[in-house]
């Protein structure tokens, strides 16, 4: 038998290893649930941990009836949603992998912006009146006084 | 194309293909691997949520040694342990400072010197153990070792009531008493220090706070248990019972209160007494002990018969916005964090300061920086006032000094000298407080003003004995002639 030429060695390697991580990937991203997050329901937010308290004071919250985790924390637009889906969830499997995370976490600049919007994009109708108040400052916050009505 | 040439180029891409396999096998082990990584820490969060708790001791009501807690609770105790840890804050927290041993005092670190700090202090305490030795304080691990080895056991005798509560206390009580608590308690507080520090191993312990077969919260030092009951009374609640009367939250503080509070030695049986049977503000407490005629000591330079205030952290808090919102020491003090998906109290008591997200912005959504600031002004101002309250003192103790010295009249100085009483006990209420002012800023405020006022008016009564002071109860200064009277 004629031995294999060393090409053809290191690409039976590199095929096996390529399957050894797409096994490995996929079998992660079904253990991990990773599919949950393409969804709409609140249960893939508390997957880990950490959102345990906010799960649980949303099941209490005013808005449980009404509204998903995603309802007030991604955009509604197809686009918007599954991008900010994209870029926070890197960053929160990031942090929690990393461990660097304080256990009162704060929402960041753009989780303000979005749920922001999206307390109008339900409540606009109703709240426009206060709206066009705003002053220089800019928009008028609809969490600064109403904080609690997500999650407790 | 000749031969040679076709074989050149055959090994060409002979060598083309084995870089491009050879950077894709290395992409895909680099892949494998860390999705490999990614799975095993998924695995292991995966494992924290399952909320582990192993029973691997069993513990009853005379397992005194934390260590043998900690394998059923090795989180609470880690954290218990790092009480060692010293680390400032801007008004306390626990400060090392090195120090050469002595053949009396073996510790090689202690907390920096509060009469180096401020001198003025010595003259507040002239005559009394303080003026010898007062430190800042560091953390409950080292409570024991640094009563045992304070100036202040050289300046005076103290008595076993002082181990009730810098040791763990519970199980030598009941050890002492056969069984019953408060006749431990009776028995170990009039010996002299010394021969009653034989009974007691450790700085406290989670048995001191703990049930040992439920977990809960429980009181268990004697002088809380008498004078919370006092307090309810005086409230018209009888035969209170804190361990079975009081709520969760409460208990959450009355087990900090349980040693943190204003507290004098009664009688020569020496017993504890917390001076709550008229309330808990600086004024009942006042009151309490002005009844019972009690003095800590004849100051040395004024005779006024003194008393030393101590610690009061619970009375404080408990006048304060956060005691009214219902937030408990432990809330602030050992907030929750944590282990894996475990929530658990923080053991590592300490202050706040060091731990702002866990222990503030669970309620108050602000940036660090703000909230300490925030805290920082309350205390800066409360340092301000202290200052000019100590002022104040200063100078009614060197009247009063001067007046004694040309010999005027026990009468003629009987109402300055309760004044000095008065205005001393206000400010050193304060200035024994741990938190600077933070756990009633009006309320230290008011405290502080109202013993400058005292002070000031002292001043006055000095110069003219018909001066007729405000502020100062009804029977004060008889009272004070009195109890010149009894310790001389």
């Amino acid at each position: 038998m004629r031995p294999l030429p060393r090409a053809g060695l290191l690409a039976a390697a590199a095929v096996v290893v390529a399957g050894v991580a797409l096994g490995v990937g996929a079998f992660t991203f079904v253990y991990a649930r990773g599919y949950s997050y393409l969804g709409h329901d609140a249960k893939a937010c508390d997957n880990c941990h950490v959102m345990n308290e906010q799960y649980a004071g949303w099941m209490r919250g005013s808005h449980r009836s009404a509204a998903q985790c995603a309802d007030c924390h991604m955009p509604s637009n197809p686009v918007g949603k599954y991008a900010v889906k994209a870029w926070d969830g890197f960053w929160h499997s990031y942090y929690f992998t990393a461990g660097t995370y304080p256990d009162n976490i704060r929402i960041s600049k753009l989780g303000e912006r979005v749920v922001e919007g999206q307390c109008r994009a339900c409540h606009g109708q109703i709240v426009q009146n206060i709206a066009a108040h705003a002053g220089r400052e800019g928009d008028i916050s609809c969490i600064r006084c109403h904080w609690t009505v997500g999650h407790l | 194309m000749s031969r040679p040439a076709a074989t050149l180029a055959a090994r060409a891409r002979e060598r083309g293909a084995i870089s491009r396999w050879a950077l894709l096998l290395a992409l895909g082990i680099v892949v494998a691997a860390g999705t490999t990584a990614l799975l095993v820490t998924i695995v292991e969060h995966k494992q924290e949520a399952r909320n582990p708790f192993f029973r691997v001791v069993d513990l009853s009501d005379t397992t005194e040694d934390p260590a043998v807690w900690g394998k059923n609770f090795p989180f609470q105790y880690d954290a218990y342990l790092r009480t060692t840890e010293m680390r400032p804050t801007r008004f306390g927290g626990s400060e090392a400072v090195a120090r050469v041993p002595t053949t009396t005092d073996p510790r090689t670190v202690v907390a920096r010197s509060k009469l180096d700090a401020d001198p003025r202090l010595k003259i507040m305490w002239a005559g009394y153990a303080f003026a010898a030795d007062y430190r800042e304080r560091r953390g409950h691990a080292y409570m024991l070792e640094d009563q045992m080895f304070t100036g202040r056991q050289q300046a005076s005798h103290q008595p076993g009531t002082c181990l009730h509560c810098h040791t763990s206390a519970y199980v030598p009580y009941l050890r002492a008493g056969n069984g019953d608590l408060m006749k431990g308690f009776e028995r170990l507080n009039p010996l002299p220090y010394d021969s009653a520090r034989r009974w007691f191993d450790h700085p406290v312990a989670c048995i001191d706070c703990h049930d040992p077969r439920t977990m809960q919260l429980r009181v268990t030092r004697p002088a809380f248990i008498e004078g919370i009951r006092a307090l309810k009374a005086s409230q018209g609640i009888t035969d209170y019972d804190v361990n079975t009367m009081a709520t969760r939250q409460e208990m959450r503080s009355f087990v900090c209160g349980q040693c943190h509070v204003e507290y004098y030695f009664r009688g020569s049986e020496k017993r504890l007494v917390y001076p709550w049977g008229r309330g808990l503000s600086v004024d009942s407490e006042l009151a309490f002990e002005d009844a019972d005629l009690k003095v800590d000591w004849t100051h040395a330079l004024t005779g006024a018969p003194v008393l030393k205030a101590q610690h009061p952290e619970f009375e404080m808090w408990s006048q304060g916005v956060h005691a009214r919102a219902g937030v408990a020491c432990a809330d602030c003090h050992m907030p929750y964090m944590r282990e894996g998906a475990q929530k658990i109290s923080d053991h590592w008591v300490r202050s706040p300061l060091l731990d702002i997200n866990r222990a503030c912005q669970t309620c108050h959504r602000y940036p660090e920086d703000e909230l300490k600031a925030r805290v920082e002004t309350i205390q800066l101002r409360t340092a301000a006032l202290r200052s000019d309250a100590m002022d104040a003192l200063v100078g009614l103790v060197g009247d009063l000094a001067t007046a004694v010295r040309e010999g005027r009249s026990d009468a003629q100085l009987a109402t300055a000298r309760a004044l000095q009483r008065r205005a001393q006990f206000l400010l050193d209420y304060v200035d024994a407080e741990n938190s600077t002012g933070f756990h009633a800023p009006q309320e230290a405020a008011r405290i502080l003003g109202e013993s400058m006022n005292l002070s000031r008016q002292g001043q006055i009564a000095v110069r003219d004995p018909a001066f007729r002071p405000e502020g100062l109860p009804a029977g004060a200064a008889q009272a004070v002639a009195t109890m010149r009277a009894q310790t001389h």
